[in-house]
């Protein structure tokens, strides 16, 4: 009997053997396949494990790490100040991924980017706990609250810019949201969420970089750009040929301007000072549809900026003749976001040249070294200096005795352009306000702003781009050059 | 092993009993699985568990009483026997109390802490196991009980089909007030003696009443019916309790011991197509079984929809999860399971924690014991014995692979038990009176002839040994 026993116990060798190059397949070959898996809960439980970094604001943190109860994901991403900086930092939460800064430094921030390598084999022989390094960004807070004071309760936006390197001070976005609200993986958490995705007024809609505007007649300062860089005009105080009124090409429509201001023949100064439609869409329609987009693209427009977060494209589309012209006024098929906007004026007062706008200054490792320094970059040449000098003059004239007037800071020089978009069919709803300046000191132009605010709510009759918008762009100003006394 | 066989045979010597070693492997199983408790508690804890003490005291009590009545009922039993059921049960009261300090499965409804009363199942068991060995003076004896053991065999495969399924599958018992029986476990016992029984007496006229066919030799119809009917009773075990793991064992084993018996590998064919037909066949129409086969072939392709895949998956990435060394006890997340993670499971968190070294570490122990006693089986000098140990052994091989094999997604998964590892007293408390019974087969095996009448010749032709 003891032959059969003996293939039996071969059997059961056999057995055992299969058992154990399965278990070396499993847990040696496919070891770090499995490990990795998108439904692995333990690379989400792994993340969470320790503190994540913090988003860096005038030396401060504005974010920080919060222990959580009853999850399995120990920490949390929490704000100091949720409303306020959501549009620069965007979300991280345990549920809902990330978005925006959060998202884009994510690696650094949870400390497992192969910038940070180095630095992570050292803590792992020195026993010290992981955490995450820290995103330090170019933003001015005082900026900021200035923004999102000016914007109130309105809906709307603000970006600025510093000209001469393109470091982003302030990007305001209203209604805004809380993050903390969501940050972590529970049932309020989703309920949080879904009433913020609901809500009409849409706070998590980033209004500075993701929602695209006609930018109505702060656009004339591209036209006026784009007329003095092709020659169509040289000098900005003589005479333009502009009659009045002024048919459409092509339509059987006179171009109105807004009530009875001295347009007829104005100069390119005058025109600007009292926003002349007539004399800015006839300079569209003269320059013609191509010269304008090269001038756009030069400003940043039809492509995405990446901040490094991503903003939309401002466009400015290929289109017929009175649609061009109509377009030289910002009231046609052109769309752009209000960082576009601030670029425009940052470009015009750091004399023509067009920085990369950009919002991280610094990477930091865990323990506070820095693994990455942003070096301002430059983005185009949007017009010559000489040409982007005459610009400042007429935008100068424009808030010292013009429609932006509300700019003025006092002992400072400010170059504006104030804009009333109208839009809906027929322009039937209300028009949203528009903005953009900058401010010159003895050392150069420190700050652009351009800032919209579409509000729903003020009297038709009342919005105006100097009415609403210049005194929050003034503020935002003033508090970027109070900062740097 | 002929070298055993043989000193066994000269009496004059006294064989080594071994009991020394045993003890010494015993000290040993229980100083591992202390240390393996006081893991848990200082990488959950933080500190050394309080009920370290009673929990070192209990099971150094369980093995040393064991060990002592080896010592004084079964001289010379296998030593190796012992202690690794000793180690196992040791090791799988510290896996169990650590998932019951798991926040994620103390959330379920259907989880409740399960060490101390596993602890209560495992002096149970020991109990059984000196029962065995004090009750059974010899295993001859079991013979005389071959037809009343498969009534009782029969009786206990068939109770769960009265009682209401739980968690998909019939095999469970429930008595009110003291718990659930799963009887399979004790059927595996009781079967392997009745097969021993039956087959040592009609091995003679299955295995030489054939005809040759094809190079193989054919069974006579008539001599077809016992496995026929075996299999048979696999079958309706499969389609009326849904147990799939209690079928493959039972059929296993006879299929194994049948060839013990007869030395035809014809049988071996035979089983082998009876099992595929078999498991085919109700693979493709009962749903319960359909469900694990789903999950096996694709776990993660039914993510969030089918829960057996589901769950699959979730074991696959705790092996993954663990990679060569694992995690450490107490610092995995195997407790992502949830529904019977300790129990069916439980193999999953010795490959998170302990990773690919533990696994395989545990699978050798299992492999051990089967060696053991399949090295019984050679060394028993009647067939009954012979046929009984490598049955219950063959089932305790088999049973190991059903298990890890589904467990590690090699076979469709079933619902059974890793042996002395798993939460749950059937499993333990037979798996215990298992290794009795082998042990006590092993002792005689092992045990010296009766000395001869002394004769003025003896010395002359002793045998010397170097």
């Amino acid at each position: 009997m003891n032959k059969p026993l003996r293939r039996i116990a071969i059997f059961c060798g056999i057995l055992v053997m299969a058992l154990l190059i399965r278990d070396n397949w499993l847990q040696y070959v496919r070891a770090d396949e499995l490990n990795s898996h998108k439904y692995n809960r333990r690379v989400e439980i792994e993340r969470y494990a320790h503190e994540r970094g913090d988003i860096i604001v005038d030396g401060k943190a504005i974010t920080g790490s919060a222990e959580t109860e009853d999850s399995d994901f120990t920490y949390k991403r929490v704000w100091k100040d949720g409303p306020l900086w959501a549009p620069v930092t965007g979300y991280s939460s345990q549920a809902f991924d990330s978005s925006q800064l959060e998202n884009l430094e994510d690696g650094i921030l949870t400390g497992n980017d192969d910038q940070l390598f180095f630095d992570r084999t050292l803590s792992m022989f020195t026993g010290e706990k992981k955490r995450g390094g820290n995103i330090v960004t170019t933003l001015n807070g005082d900026a900021q609250k200035a923004a999102f004071k000016g914007l109130g309760d309105k809906k709307g936006a603000v970006v600025a810019l510093d000209p001469k390197s393109g470091a982003i001070l302030a990007l305001a976005s209203t209604p805004s949201y809380d993050p903390s609200v969501f940050a972590g993986n529970s049932m309020k958490d989703s309920d949080n969420r879904q009433k913020l995705l609901k809500d009409k007024d849409k706070p998590m809609l980033n209004r500075a970089l993701r929602e695209t505007y006609p930018p109505g007649s702060t656009f004339k300062v591209v036209t006026a750009a784009a007329a003095l860089e092709n020659g169509l005009y040289d000098d900005i105080d003589a005479k333009t040929e502009s009659p009045l009124p002024w048919r459409l090409p092509q339509t059987d429509r006179d171009l109105q301007n807004e009530g009875n201001i001295p347009c007829e023949n104005a100069s390119l100064r005058e025109a600007l000072r009292w926003s002349c439609n007539t004399v800015f869409g006839k300079m569209s329609d003269d320059l013609g549809n191509r010269k304008m987009i090269e001038q756009t693209d030069k400003f940043g427009f039809n492509k995405e900026v990446f901040t490094p977060v991503r903003a939309d494209a401002s466009i400015y589309p290929e289109d017929n003749k009175p649609q061009n012209a109509m377009a030289g006024i910002g009231q046609a098929s052109n769309r752009t976001t209000p960082l576009q906007m601030a670029m425009v004026a940052s470009a015009i007062a750091n004399d023509g040249k067009l920085m990369q706008p950009y919002m991280v200054a610094e990477r930091q490792a865990p323990n506070l070294d820095p693994v990455y320094t942003a070096e301002p970059e430059e983005l185009s040449r949007a017009l010559s200096g000489e040409n982007a000098q005459k610009v400042q003059q007429m935008m100068e004239t424009v808030v010292k005795d013009g429609t932006g007037t509300n700019a003025q800071i006092p002992g400072v020089t400010v170059g504006g352009k104030t804009g009333t978009a109208q839009h809906g069919l027929n322009n039937s709803e209300k028009p949203y306000a528009w903005f953009i300046s900058y401010a010159k000191t003895d050392n150069g132009s420190p700050v652009a702003v351009a800032v919209v605010v579409e509000d729903g709510n003020a009297n038709r009759d009342d919005i105006s781009g100097g009415g609403l918008a210049a005194p929050i762009a003034r503020d935002v100003m003033k508090a970027v050059i109070d900062s740097k006394k | 092993m002929s070298v055993v066989t043989n000193t066994t045979t000269i009496g004059a010597i006294d064989a080594p009993s071994r009991r020394n070693t045993e003890l010494a492997l015993v000290v040993f199983a229980v100083a591992i699985s202390v240390f393996a408790y006081a893991n848990v508690g200082l990488a959950l804890n933080g500190e050394l568990p309080a009920g370290m003490l009673g929990y070192g005291a209990g099971l150094a009590l369980l093995g040393g009483v064991a060990h002592l009545a080896v010592r004084r009922f079964a001289k010379y039993a296998d030593p190796l026997l012992l202690p690794l059921a000793t180690l196992l049960n040791g090791l799988g009261l510290a896996l169990i109390w650590r998932l019951d300090q798991s926040e994620r499965l103390l959330a379920l409804k259907s989880f409740a802490p399960a060490a101390s009363k596993q602890l209560i199942f495992s002096a149970l068991g020991v109990a059984f196991f000196i029962g065995v060995l004090v009750l059974l003076k010899d295993h001859r004896i079991l013979q005389r009980y071959t037809y009343i053991s498969m009534v009782l065999a029969l009786i206990l495969l068939i109770l769960p089909m009265f009682f209401p399924a739980q968690f998909g599958a019939k095999i469970w018992i429930t008595i009110p007030g003291i718990g659930s029986i799963q009887p399979g476990e004790f059927a595996k016992i009781v079967i392997a003696v009745f097969f021993s029984g039956y087959l040592m007496v009609k091995r003679d006229a299955l295995a030489l009443a054939s005809r040759r066919f094809m190079g193989m030799y054919l069974p006579r119809g008539r001599d077809l019916g016992p496995i026929l009917v075996v299999w048979a009773m696999s079958i309706l075990i499969l389609v009326f309790e849904t147990d799939l793991g209690t079928s493959l064992l039972f059929f296993g084993m006879f299929v194994v011991m049948l060839y013990v018996a007869t030395e035809r590998t014809s049988w071996i064919v035979f089983g082998l197509t009876m099992s595929a037909v078999g498991a085919v066949g109700v693979a493709s129409f009962e749903p319960h079984v359909k469900d694990r086969v789903t999950a096996w072939l694709d776990p993660f392709a039914g993510w969030g929809t089918h829960q057996a895949s589901e769950q699959m998956a979730q074991v696959l990435m705790a092996f993954g999860s663990g990679g060569t060394l694992g995690t450490g006890l107490g610092q995995g997340n195997s407790d992502l399971i949830l529904f019977a993670a300790n129990s069916d499971f439980i193999l999953a968190t010795v490959g998170e924690e302990l990773g690919l070294a533990g696994v395989m570490a545990f699978l050798l122990l299992y492999g051990l014991i089967v060696e053991r006693g399949v090295r019984t089986a050679l060394a028993a000098r009647d067939p009954f014995g012979k046929l009984l140990a490598i049955g219950l052994s063959g089932a305790f091989a088999i049973q190991v692979f059903v298990v890890a094999g589904g467990v590690m997604g090699l076979i469709p998964l079933t619902g059974m038990t890793m042996p002395f590892l798993a939460a749950g007293g059937s499993s333990v408390i037979a798996n215990w009176a298992l290794i009795g019974i082998l042990i006590r087969i092993s002792d005689t095996a092992r045990r010296p002839a009766p000395a001869p009448a002394p004769s003025t010749d003896a010395e002359m032709t002793q045998v010397v040994r170097p």
